[in-house]
Order: C-alpha cells, then sequence, then structure tokens
C-alpha cells in the first residue's frame, strides 16, 4: 500500500510473537503506526489485538522481535517507560481508583505538587478541568470516579490519556460504554489530535465505526496479521473476509437431528442497571429441546446480564420463565438448578470454578446432593460420577484429587462444564463457552454441544465469535443493548445481517430496522 | 480437604518434594519438637499428671479454635468468641444459683443437665446474631463480631454487676447439685472435658470431610460467587459457621465455670486471639479455603503446650509472649513458602506430563 503524504512511521513494530505459558498470543506480527493518522487494528475475540497493544504500551514485553520508534530500537520494561516515551493506553477495562477524584485519576503518578512537596489540588482540578472541557462531558473534576456512570467513566479514562500530551494514543474499544452523542463527542477529539500530529491506534469491534475514522486498518487474526490496507480501499466485506479466513475452523458437524418441543421460554425479561436504562430490555426467546440457540452480540449487548436473570443472580430482575411450559416461580440460583437451569458462566476464574479445591470437588459441588445419603456423601458414588464426567468430557487429568488450578485454560474449562452437567440440566446456558481456551479444547467442546443437543438437552449459547455463532447455532438470536435486535433461523442467517443487527441502538450507525422484531 | 494427592507427590522424588512433605508436617514437626524440648528442660514435664493437666488447658483453646477454623475457612473472622465463653459461663452460673424469677411469685430451678443445654443454645444464639449481621445486613465479619464482642462482655457484667457468682455447688432440694462434673469429672482415667473435645473434634472433622456442609464451607471460602452460581446456599453455610462458633465458645463458659465452681464475667478475654492463633498454626488460611480441624487441634496443641512448659521451666510471662508471637508468625512464614515451592513442583509435574 502507499500511504498519504505527512503519514510518516512513528513506531514500527517487527516480527513481534508473544508466547504464554501453552498458547501463542502473536505469531510474527508486523504492524505500522503513522502520524496523524487513525490506525485501525480489527479482529476477534482472542485474535490477539489487546496483546499488540500492551506490548506498544509497555505492559508486557515481546517474546522475540523488534520495537522501532522514530526508527531507533526500544524496549520498554514498564508501561511507565512507555509514557516517558510519548505512547498513552486507554484500556479496555477501565484503570481508574473509585475512591478518588477525577482531578486526581487523571493526575495519578504525576500529581502537580508545589514547593513543599504537598499535592497541589486546585492546580491539578483547573487543568483537568480543560481536558473535561474538550470532551463536553459535563464532568465537574472534583467528583469522585465511582459516583459516575461508565460512559463517564470511560471519558474521564480518555481525558487521562489525553493530558498525557502522547505522540501515539492507543484506544482500546473507547466507544464499549458510550452513548451516541458522547461518541460523536470523542470523534470530533480524535480529529483534533490528528490535526496536531498525534498517531492514533484505534481498537473497536464496531465496522461502521472504523471505516468512519479510520485511515489505516490492521486485520488480525489468531495472532497473525492477515490483512493491511488504507482505508479508502477497502469496505465491510473486505474487513469480514480478512476477520474470518476461508480456512474453517473445527466445529462440530451438525447431524441433523430435529428439535424437540418447547424445553424453556423466557418472557419480557427486564433487568434495570445501576445507572439508570435497562441492561436487559424486555427479552422474549424460547427454546426446544435439542436445540442449539446462539446469542451473538458485543461486548456490553446484555448477553451475560440476561443469563444472570436466566439464573436468579438479579433480585431486581423482572420478567418470567417457564420450564416445559411450567412457570418457575423459585427466584434463588440454588432452587433453579435443581428445577433444570445450568449456568457456565463466562469468567471462569471468578464465577465458574474453586480454584483451590479439586478437580472432583469442583465436579460435584454443584450436585453433591445427587451422592448424599441422610447428611453423609457417599465416596465411592462421588468417585464413579467423577470418572465417568472425566472419560465423558476426556478431561485430562492425572488424579481428580488434583487441584483444579493446574488444569490447562480448556481442562477448566470442561470442568465446569462438566459441574454443570452433573446437575442433570434440561437447560444449559453456555456464556463464551470457548473463551480464552486452546484450538483442540475448542473443538471438544463444540463437539460436547453437538453430543448434549443430540441428547435432548437444550442449549443456548452466547458469543461475540460471529463464525462460532454461524457454525453451532440451529437458531441465532441477536443482541443490542440490551434489546433483542433479530432471530434468525440458520438456513436465513447471513453474516451481514448478524453483523447489522448486533449494531442497533449503537453509536453512529445509520441502520434500518429491518431485522429487529 | 486440601491435601494434595499422595501419589502424585510421592512420585516426583526430588529433593523438592521431600522438602516440601517437610513443609507440610510443619505442625506436627514443631508439636514434636516442643515436647522434646521440654521433656529434657523442665523436669515432671513427661509426667502423665502434667500431662493431662495439660490437655484441660489445651481442650479450652482447642474448642475455640475449631469453631475459629470453620469461620475463617469461609473467609471470615469472629471475635466475638472471647465474651461469649464469659457470657455463657455468667448465664450458668445464674441458672444455678438464681433460677429464673416469673415474676409470678414462683422461681423456675432447671436441673445441670437443662442448664447447659440452655447455655449451649445461648452461644448458639449469639452466633446465629453474629450470622445474621453479616448475611443480611452485609457488615463486615471483622466489625459484626467486634461489635457483638463488646456487647456480650457488657451483659456478662451487667448480670451481676461485675460481680462473681461464687459457690456453684448447687442445693440437693432444687437439684441443681453435680455443676462440676463438667470440668472435674473423670471417664476412663481422663477429664470429661478432653471426651467431649475427642467427641466435638470427630464430629467437626467429619463434617468437613463427609458431608455437603462441610465441602460448602470451602467452596464458600475459596470463591464466593463460583459457590453461589454453583447453587451452595452461602447465607446459610456462613449462618452454621458463626452458630458453631457461638457453640464452641458456649462448651468452653461451661467448662471454666464448673472447673472453678464460679463464674466471673471477665473469663475469656483475648481468647479469641488464641483460637485465631492456633487456627493459623494449624495450617488454616486467613484469606478462607484451606484448613483442617486436624491441624487446628494440633497448632492448639502446640501454643498450649508451649506456655505450659514455659511456664514450668519459669520463664517470664513477657518472654512467653514474645516466644508465642515469635512462633506464630514463623508458621505463617512457611505457609507461604510451601505454597510457592508446591506451585513450582506442580509446575514441573505438568511439564513431565506434558
Amino acid at each position: 500500500m502507499s500511504p498519504s503524504p505527512g503519514h510518516d512511521v512513528i513506531l514500527k513494530l517487527e516480527d513481534i510473537s508473544k508466547v504464554y505459558a501453552g498458547t501463542v498470543a502473536v505469531k510474527h506480527a508486523n504492524f505500522e503506526v503513522r502520524k496523524g493518522a487513525v490506525n485501525v487494528l480489527v479482529g476477534e475475540n482472542g485474535a490477539g489485538k489487546s496483546t499488540l497493544m500492551k506490548i506498544i504500551a509497555g505492559v508486557e514485553r515481546p517474546t522475540a522481535g523488534r520495537i522501532l520508534l522514530d526508527g531507533n530500537e526500544v524496549s520498554f520494561s514498564s508501561s511507565g517507560e512507555a509514557v516517558s516515551r510519548g505512547i498513552g493506553m486507554v484500556f479496555q477495562e477501565l484503570n481508574l481508583f473509585g475512591n478518588l477524584s477525577v482531578a486526581e485519576n487523571i493526575f495519578a503518578t504525576r500529581e502537580l505538587i508545589n514547593a513543599f512537596r504537598k499535592i497541589d489540588h486546585k492546580g491539578q482540578e483547573r487543568r483537568a478541568a480543560e481536558f473535561l472541557e474538550q470532551l463536553e462531558a459535563g464532568i465537574r473534576p472534583d467528583m469522585l470516579v465511582e459516583d459516575l456512570r461508565i460512559g463517564q467513566q470511560q471519558l474521564v479514562e480518555i481525558a487521562k490519556a489525553v493530558s498525557l500530551d502522547a505522540r501515539i494514543l492507543i484506544m482500546d474499544e473507547p466507544t464499549s460504554a458510550l452513548s451516541a452523542a458522547e461518541v460523536e463527542i470523542l470523534f470530533k477529539v480524535i480529529a483534533d489530535l490528528k490535526a496536531r500530529g498525534v498517531a492514533i491506534v484505534y481498537i473497536s469491534h464496531r465496522l461502521e465505526e472504523l471505516i468512519r475514522i479510520g485511515d489505516y486498518i490492521t486485520v488480525l487474526r489468531d495472532g497473525r496479521i492477515t490483512g493491511q490496507e488504507e482505508m479508502k480501499n477497502v469496505d465491510t466485506q473486505w474487513i469480514v473476509r480478512q476477520m474470518i479466513g476461508s480456512d474453517a475452523k473445527d466445529f462440530a458437524k451438525a447431524d441433523g437431528h430435529q428439535p424437540g418441543g418447547e424445553v424453556f421460554r423466557a418472557e419480557e425479561i427486564c433487568l434495570p442497571r445501576v445507572t439508570g436504562g435497562l441492561a436487559v430490555d424486555h427479552v422474549s426467546l424460547s427454546l426446544r429441546a435439542g436445540e442449539i440457540l446462539g446469542i451473538y452480540g458485543l461486548m456490553g449487548a446484555g448477553r451475560s446480564e440476561l443469563f444472570d436473570c436466566i439464573m436468579g443472580r438479579h433480585g431486581q430482575a423482572s420478567g418470567r420463565i417457564f420450564i416445559d411450559g411450567k412457570p418457575v416461580k423459585e427466584r434463588d440460583t440454588a432452587r433453579r438448578i435443581q428445577r433444570g437451569l445450568a449456568l457456565i458462566p463466562e469468567d471462569r476464574q471468578r464465577e465458574g470454578m474453586v480454584s483451590i479445591l479439586s478437580v472432583a470437588s469442583n465436579l460435584t459441588l454443584a450436585s453433591l446432593s445427587r451422592f448424599v445419603s441422610l447428611f453423609h456423601i457417599r465416596g465411592g458414588a462421588e468417585r464413579q460420577a467423577v470418572a465417568q464426567m472425566v472419560r465423558e468430557l476426556s478431561i485430562k487429568v492425572a488424579d481428580p484429587a488434583q487441584e483444579v488450578s493446574s488444569l490447562s485454560g480448556g481442562n477448566q474449562q470442561k470442568v465446569v462444564i462438566g459441574k454443570a452437567l452433573l446437575t442433570g440440566p434440561k437447560v444449559l446456558l453456555m456464556d463464551e463457552p470457548s473463551r480464552g481456551i486452546d484450538v483442540g479444547a475448542k473443538a471438544d467442546v463444540f463437539r460436547t454441544m453437538r453430543k448434549l443437543s443430540r441428547d435432548g438437552l437444550g442449549i443456548l449459547f452466547a458469543t461475540s465469535d460471529l463464525d462460532e455463532v454461524m457454525a453451532l447455532s440451529d437458531r441465532i438470536a441477536v443482541m443490542s443493548n440490551g434489546k433483542l435486535t433479530g432471530m434468525f433461523d440458520r438456513a436465513e442467517a447471513t453474516e451481514a445481517a448478524i453483523v447489522a443487527a448486533s449494531a442497533l441502538g449503537h453509536g453512529p450507525a445509520p441502520h434500518t430496522e429491518t431485522n429487529a422484531r | 480437604m486440601t491435601d494434595i494427592p499422595g501419589k502424585a507427590t510421592a512420585s516426583a522424588a526430588s529433593s523438592g518434594s521431600l522438602l516440601l512433605t517437610l513443609m507440610k508436617l510443619r505442625t506436627f514437626i514443631a508439636l514434636i519438637v516442643v515436647l522434646v524440648f521440654f521433656s529434657i528442660a523442665a523436669p515432671n514435664f513427661l509426667s502423665a499428671a502434667n500431662m493431662i493437666l495439660m490437655a484441660k488447658h489445651v481442650a479450652l483453646n482447642a474448642f475455640l479454635a475449631m469453631g475459629m477454623t470453620f469461620v475463617i475457612i469461609t473467609g471470615g473472622i469472629d471475635l466475638s468468641v472471647g465474651s461469649i465463653v464469659g457470657l455463657c459461663g455468667m448465664v450458668a452460673g445464674y441458672l444455678v444459683l438464681n433460677g429464673i424469677d416469673l415474676q409470678i411469685g414462683y422461681t423456675v430451678y432447671f436441673n445441670v443437665v437443662e442448664i447447659a443445654l440452655i447455655t449451649l443454645l445461648v452461644g448458639i444464639a449469639i452466633g446465629a446474631i453474629n450470622g445474621l449481621l453479616i448475611t443480611r445486613l452485609n457488615v463486615a465479619p471483622f466489625i459484626a463480631t467486634l461489635g457483638v464482642l463488646y456487647v456480650s462482655r457488657g451483659l456478662a457484667l451487667l448480670s451481676s454487676d461485675g460481680r462473681t457468682f461464687p459457690n456453684l455447688v448447687g442445693k440437693p432440694e432444687l437439684g441443681t447439685t453435680g455443676f462440676g462434673y463438667l470440668g472435674a469429672g473423670k471417664m476412663l482415667g481422663l477429664p470429661v472435658s478432653i471426651w467431649i473435645l475427642v467427641v466435638v473434634a470427630l464430629g467437626a472433622a467429619y463434617l468437613a470431610r463427609y458431608t455437603p456442609l462441610g465441602r460448602h464451607i470451602f467452596a464458600v471460602g475459596g470463591n464466593e460467587r463460583a459457590a453461589r452460581i454453583s447453587g451452595v446456599r452461602v447465607n446459610m453455610v456462613k449462618m452454621f459457621v458463626y452458630m458453631f462458633s457461638g457453640f464452641c465458645a458456649a462448651i468452653v463458659g461451661l467448662i471454666i465455670s464448673s472447673e472453678l465452681m464460679a463464674s466471673h464475667p471477665a473469663t475469656g478475654e483475648s481468647f479469641e486471639l488464641n483460637a485465631i492463633a492456633a487456627a493459623v498454626l494449624g495450617g488454616t488460611s486467613m484469606s478462607g479455603g484451606r484448613g483442617t480441624i486436624g491441624g487446628t487441634i494440633v497448632g492448639a496443641f502446640v501454643i498450649g503446650i508451649l506456655s505450659d512448659g514455659l511456664v514450668m521451666m519459669g520463664v517470664s510471662s513477657f518472654w512467653q509472649m514474645v516466644i508465642k508471637g515469635l512462633v506464630i508468625i514463623v508458621a505463617v512464614v512457611v505457609d507461604q513458602a510451601q505454597r510457592r515451592l508446591q506451585s513450582r513442583v506442580t509446575l514441573k509435574q505438568m511439564a513431565k506430563v506434558g
């Protein structure tokens, strides 16, 4: 590609690789960042975008390869070092101190001090006000960060990065929590920074957004860079093609069994957001026995929250759910599990398993009552069930008494799935079941899902992986901003229609609501 | 519960795993070390009479430490046990001496068994208050039990205006005699309090290992969110551990006032700290999820023998405190080192397996 004049390369990554224990996150990546331009980086979840950015920002160190800044090789041992070289980053997860004020957050670690080494709060607030002014957010610098809406917090994070006076500014999904109006303001700020010659690296899932503000685009897939172009030469189709690629992943084949009758129905599920509005907005759906219903949506679309509501984890949720046509009146998780619901949560470490307990204890944690006579756990029956689950899910473990944290991510995920299956569920809710596990384990998980649906289990699974939802689902539901914005049969579903439905109600995308219902 | 299978560790017979085994047995080794040391250094230490006396001392702390172990495994703390000991002692003493005045000219006197049961119920009820504060009102365990510590101690002092209830012999015509049995009685040559300890300890160890409730206690401490999603009734589990802790404290209150044949409202001050020390020494992790009843009992014995042995050697009580503190710190440091070594050995095994 031939760069436009004036867009000199300021930062260059040459043949960068990053290996974590067991997985390769980035493979031989070459990436150029140009001055005075928006350099877009796009790819599916787990493609390695965030890892690549963390390498640039000095948070992670590459396993191999060189980083060239202004043509000179550099290596950052900490993010502070990268900041001192003019590289700033807006992180995807908010890195703010909720108990401190906005101004204190913006100047954290580089506090303005007076002659007596006392923090100059007045000065900080004055300076912070200038940055916040640009963002037109109506945030006062003396407000506590925890009192702000998530969107406003994201703006504070952006103000913090802008205040660094960085030459290179990395924004990792900066709009994920912003309203349409706030997105417009952010774009104005970005245009302003561009005019001042700042190089911006912009990561997002929202293709319309990228096409609108990007100058250069780089696509990552499975840790490899699969395409690099000037934005004016590409369209949505090209991006999707580069993101997904032609080589099919190992999805278990559908076996053509016919789903049975309705096993689960949710009606008008609503969950209020703490900051106002609805995180889950009047969602109704039904699931048949032996059917796999994929729920596609971007981060924050409300998929996990919907699952939480179904499991009874939120007291303030409203709506009705039915299993086999009978209403589920129980409001707590324990009794909903007894009614035949089971959840495999998205965050394995925090919600899926008790990492210091053994594989066996984790597997039977949700179903202990099955192995109990009076109050005594029958060790034999428990061991037998554990052994059977280990075999069925091909969990690689030398001894089930081993701590579960000693397993690889994929095997841990299988333990979490096994725990849910041992409760004998009728409906299985799987939230991002393939997140953070390697290819082989993914294939195992997908095969298991197929097998379970053949055995008559109803499966609801949420994902932000387009490929996955297309390949595995019998039907596809799309969520956006807490609403159900699309419902497709597999035969009629197209990637374009799904992506369009997932962007409804988000940002500046000027889409008609033809797919909504 | 937290034991790693012997098979896996033994198969990697490197120096690392030998060290690891030694570290795992550290509380036992410490117990043997103090026993051997005092048998040599303190005359009469090994006599049967002294052993039984020490066991009686240790038993008091061991009861509290068992209750504390369950609480700490769920990730909480119970600072109120010392005060519950005091209050329960006063309740028992009051009932023996005064019975309950029904305000209609009659006074009900209970026999000793009934008094013991009522006292145990009082302990359990105070534990339930702790539990309700923590689960329903979301008060941090440290604060909730600190508040209950003061309230219980205050009530104990109020019950007698700060005086001792002396001479709890009881009156034969009221059927209140025999209160001394718990503290001074013997069965098969061993003091009754030791037998009670054996029974409660076996029950607690069984509970921890072979019942769903026990498993849930560990799960709640290991990862409360995951436990909740798996259908564990987290609030019920927490209620239980605080009630059990109150129950154990009530036993101690009964035993002490029975031994002394008197109830003093200041009984049990700072007992909670000894109980925490014994639990930690026995390998209970303050961050929750790890611990065993057996370890805690051994920990209580190490602390008890250490202090009794030092007394017999004539070491000043000031030095005793210094030594006790050092032993606790060393125990936790070794515990941390064991965790690190453990994870290294596990990684090595994983690498070997592939």
